[in-house]
């Protein structure tokens, strides 16, 4: 039996004077309509304040009000809180810099430049539309932090705030400002030093030694900014690996360096040649090239980390002069809070007031919300709906249900690569190796030709500087995680790369992972009317139960009617009255049907005066495409754990191969559990999974990954997101990983031959000016070249 | 050929002319938002009541 649910074209062509969508129900203010309340308070308040421009910079610039929720932006004047936000604080001035994702138009600049004039507080207020972002100066005697976000809020543009990173955010700014200003300089003056370097290159110079002079000092000037300026972060970290007494790959770098820019000074100035300044600035410039290359892919990549930024960022708390918005992290055992609807319980709390449902799909993924009773504890992460609720706070933020699994030392992943040390080993070996064939060469040259043993002692140092090895690693990783993102899989960096390539086992959750948490499979089973579809959508439309809204998306009604005596009854059902008939939709009990036994998924039934009409059942979908991936995986395929009770078992067992081990009713520590077992045996895992239900295991395994239907709405901490669509091709990216292991230590190769090349060179005391020039920019385009196309190449093959 | 040193020093002057106004640029943040500003420039300062009818387009 299919259900006769049909999704039909709006007939109407009405839009909306604020936002421009389709009005499903008119509201006229001004003989303007507006689809919603929230559009046209919009619009009452840039009237008010003559600020109508708005709409004629661009058309329909504002943005839905449809599916605003409200927010208390209270916990903003908090002290703690301010001081985190503001950049600049006194008595008469302040400035904050809002993140606002709404921006998108030039009336929206326009408007958000006009807030004095909304706000008398308001000083100034300054747009950047690229980063969409605000920077407002306000007088803190005259308005509030709280007031001015709520105003913003109000207009339809809610700041984004996050407590944790705006620091960090800053700091990254000036650092690859710096580098961006250290970059130029360097390109500045390989440019020039080329040129004038090149009578030398030519060999021209011999007519006129004079101009030859005066470009010799020319460069020697040139070079100096890019030595003390430029090259400043690797002469800082050679110096500091030196105090720790300890070598790393920029010893090397910096010891090449300083041979080369003291030897051509000294050249120079003793007028024994024209120095290596090319080689010299062409070097830093390359260097500092590779290192922004690597920072840009980075930044791109980044994403929160922090746990603390899923839980609300304040709640209300009762003193004694009433309810105070308080930091969560300042909450304590036995304080009383209130909750409202969809707010995030922020610590394990005992609830006191009546019977609360609680949704703990952020914590399980598990889309049905929970039943509390009074006196029953309610676990940090859930999330309320309906009515507000109080409760006492029983264990304060850092200890309960979900940050004890979190601060768990086991979850700490050892953040050293593998890679990292290979190279830095690799460095150690390579620069002791070096200072052994300098001193044996020094020796040589010292009794053969002493006259030359310096020159000779310098090259071969000079040589030894393992650019091209320092620039392999983030080329070739780097390329990687963009070939990955352009596939949707997010890493958070390089390093999961390289812990990718070595998984020997997988670990997959089921709900949200491998079944759809997006788009349920939803069937009425019975006969539906349109006038009886357009009710069931218009009363689902009313409730904010995970269960109403998929109904809601299915079902189709327009205009919306109107309902009377709405009542929701928690757990049950609901309950309106429309068109005269009365609607209740829900659990059998509710609606006084008998329950039909089901294999699987949950059932919601629809009644009209007391007459059942029939149910609707809603089961979860197996993603498509993962047939492939877990046939690949083949044996590697090692376990499902699920949270579930058992369902669906036969269809999910046909896809797996008899190996794969299934778990049902697993607890977030059985799963850690197991993973943790898992790698005692000697196994490589990975895990992929989603909610904070899974942190836990995702932190525990070698590479855990999350898996959203939505980018950008749920991030936990984890290694990578992966989107859902994208699953089918785990198994590839695990190939692509490995490939571009094998890359990289094919440009390690590379990158060798051509040091042994070069030190060959040195040593038998060929190594000009030209030859370095050539040789030494050569070797890093060409490793980095190389890993990147090979990388291109390979994800082409792998992931067409 | 004394002159083509002149020559030189001059251009390398102009150069670094050039190198300290991107250094200035990139400082004051010129390249971080290049759009709002070209946007900006255009708001009327004052804003006139019931424009709504003529200014449409």
């Amino acid at each position: 039996m299919n259900p006769e649910v049909s999704i039909k074209e709006p007939h109407t062509d009405t839009l909306c004077y604020h936002c421009g969508q389709l009005c499903q129900e008119k509201l006229w203010l001004d003989e303007k309509v507006f689809c919603c309340y929230g559009c046209q308070t919009v619009y009452e308040i840039l009237n008010a304040n003559n600020l109508c421009r708005y709409y004629q910079l661009d058309q329909h610039p504002g943005v839905s009000q449809r599916e605003r929720a409200d927010e208390n932006f209270l916990y903003l004047d908090e002290k703690l809180i301010r001081k985190k936000l503001l950049s600049f604080d006194s008595d008469h001035f302040a400035r904050v810099t809002f993140s606002i994702p709404a921006i998108h138009c030039v009336s929206c600049i326009w408007l958000l430049e006009n807030l004095p004039k909304i706000d008398g507080g308001v000083l100034r207020s300054e747009t950047n539309f690229t980063q969409k972002s605000v920077t407002i100066d306000f007088n803190p005697s005259h308005t509030k932090l709280s007031h001015i976000a709520a105003t913003l809020h109000s207009l339809g543009y809610a700041p984004l705030i996050t407590l944790d990173g705006t620091q960090s955010q800053s700091n990254k700014k000036t650092d690859n400002k710096a580098l961006l200003l250290k970059l130029a300089l360097a390109g500045f003056c390989f440019g020039n030093v080329m040129l004038f370097s090149f009578p030398e290159y030519l060999g021209i110079a011999r007519a006129d030694a004079f101009l030859t002079r005066i470009f010799s000092w020319l460069n020697l000037l040139l070079s100096i900014p890019v030595f003390i300026y430029s090259s400043s972060d690797y002469l800082k970290s050679a110096w500091k690996s030196f105090t720790q007494r300890q070598i790393n790959i920029d010893v090397p770098i910096a010891a090449g360096l300083m041979a080369l820019f003291f030897r051509s000074a000294y050249d120079i100035l003793s007028h024994t040649g024209p120095g290596y300044f090319d080689s010299f600035t062409g070097l830093v410039f390359f260097l500092l090239t590779g290192r922004w290359f690597q920072n840009k892919t980075y930044e791109s990549l980044a994403f929160d980390r922090d746990f603390k930024s899923y839980f609300p960022l304040a709640v209300q708390r009762k003193e004694n002069d009433g309810w105070k918005s308080v930091i969560v992290h300042q909450l304590l055992p036995g304080d009383p809070i209130r909750l409202r609807n969809m707010e995030i319980v922020p610590a394990d709390s005992k609830l006191i007031s009546a019977p609360a449902f609680i949704d703990y799909s952020f914590v399980t993924g598990e889309s049905r919300p929970v039943k509390a009773n009074p006196g029953d504890l309610v676990y940090a992460g859930g999330r309320l709906i309906g009515q507000p609720v109080e409760m006492v706070v029983e264990k304060s933020v850092s200890q309960s249900h979900l940050t004890s699994l979190w601060n768990n030392p086991a979850f700490g992943k050892t953040n050293e690569s593998h890679y990292k040390k290979m190279i830095d080993r690799a460095a150690r070996r390579f620069t002791w190796i070096v200072l052994f064939l300098a001193f044996a060469t020094a020796i040589y040259w010292q009794i053969t030709t002493p006259a030359q043993m310096w020159l000779v002692l310098t090259s071969v140092l000079m040589v030894a500087c393992p650019c091209a090895l320092a620039l392999s690693a983030p080329f070739t990783f780097g390329n990687t995680l963009r070939v990955l993102g352009r596939h949707k899989l997010y890493l958070k960096n390089a390093d999961v790369v390289e812990r990718l390539a070595a998984i020997n086992s997988v670990v997959l959750d089921k709900t949200g992972t491998i079944t759809h948490g997006e788009k349920p499979k939803i069937e009425f089973i019975g006969k539906l009317t349109d006038e009886e579809q357009a009710a069931i959508h218009t009363l689902t439309g009313a409730s904010s139960h995970p269960l109403s809204m998929m109904i809601t998306s299915i079902t189709f009604s327009n205009p919306l009617k109107v309902i009377s005596n709405f009542k929701e009854i928690p757990g049950q059902g609901i309950e309106g009255v429309i068109d005269g008939q009365t609607y209740r939709i829900g659990s059998a009990l509710f609606v006084g049907a008998s329950p039909v036994v089901q294999a699987e998924g949950s059932s919601v039934f629809v009644a009209v005066n007391n007459e059942v009409i029939g149910y609707f059942l809603i089961a979860t979908v197996i993603r498509k495409n993962i047939k492939r991936m877990i046939e690949a995986l083949g044996s590697k395929m090692d376990a499902l754990l699920s949270g579930d009770k058992q369902t669906q078992s036969d269809e999910l067992r046909k896809l797996f191969p008899p190996s794969t081990l299934f778990f049902f009713n697993q607890s977030p520590h059985d799963k850690l559990e197991y993973i943790f077992n898992l790698q005692q045996n000697g196994k490589t895992v990975l895990m992929v999974g989603d909610g904070l239900n899974d942190s836990g295991a995702l932190k525990q395994s070698d590479v855990g990954l999350a898996v959203t239907d939505r980018a950008g709405t749920f991030s936990p901490a984890c290694d990578g997101i992966l989107d859902g669509s994208q699953l089918g091709q785990l198994d590839k990216f695990i190939a692509l990983s490995k490939s571009s292991i094998t890359i990289l230590k094919t440009a390690f190769v590379i990158s060798f031959l051509y040091n042994a090349v070069a030190l060959t060179f040195a040593m038998s005391g060929h190594l000009t000016p030209l030859v370095a020039a050539v040789l030494m920019p050569l070797s890093s385009i060409s490793v980095v070249g190389f890993s990147t196309l090979a990388v291109t190449f390979t994800a082409k093959r792998k992931l067409s | 050929m004394i002159i083509v040193a002149a020559l030189i020093l001059i251009s390398l002057i102009i150069a670094f002319v050039f190198l300290f106004l991107f250094f200035w640029n990139i400082r004051t943040g010129q390249y971080e938002d290049t759009y709002t500003p070209s946007v900006r420039m255009l708001f009327d300062d004052e804003i006139k009541k019931d424009t709504e009818a003529t200014n449409t387009d």
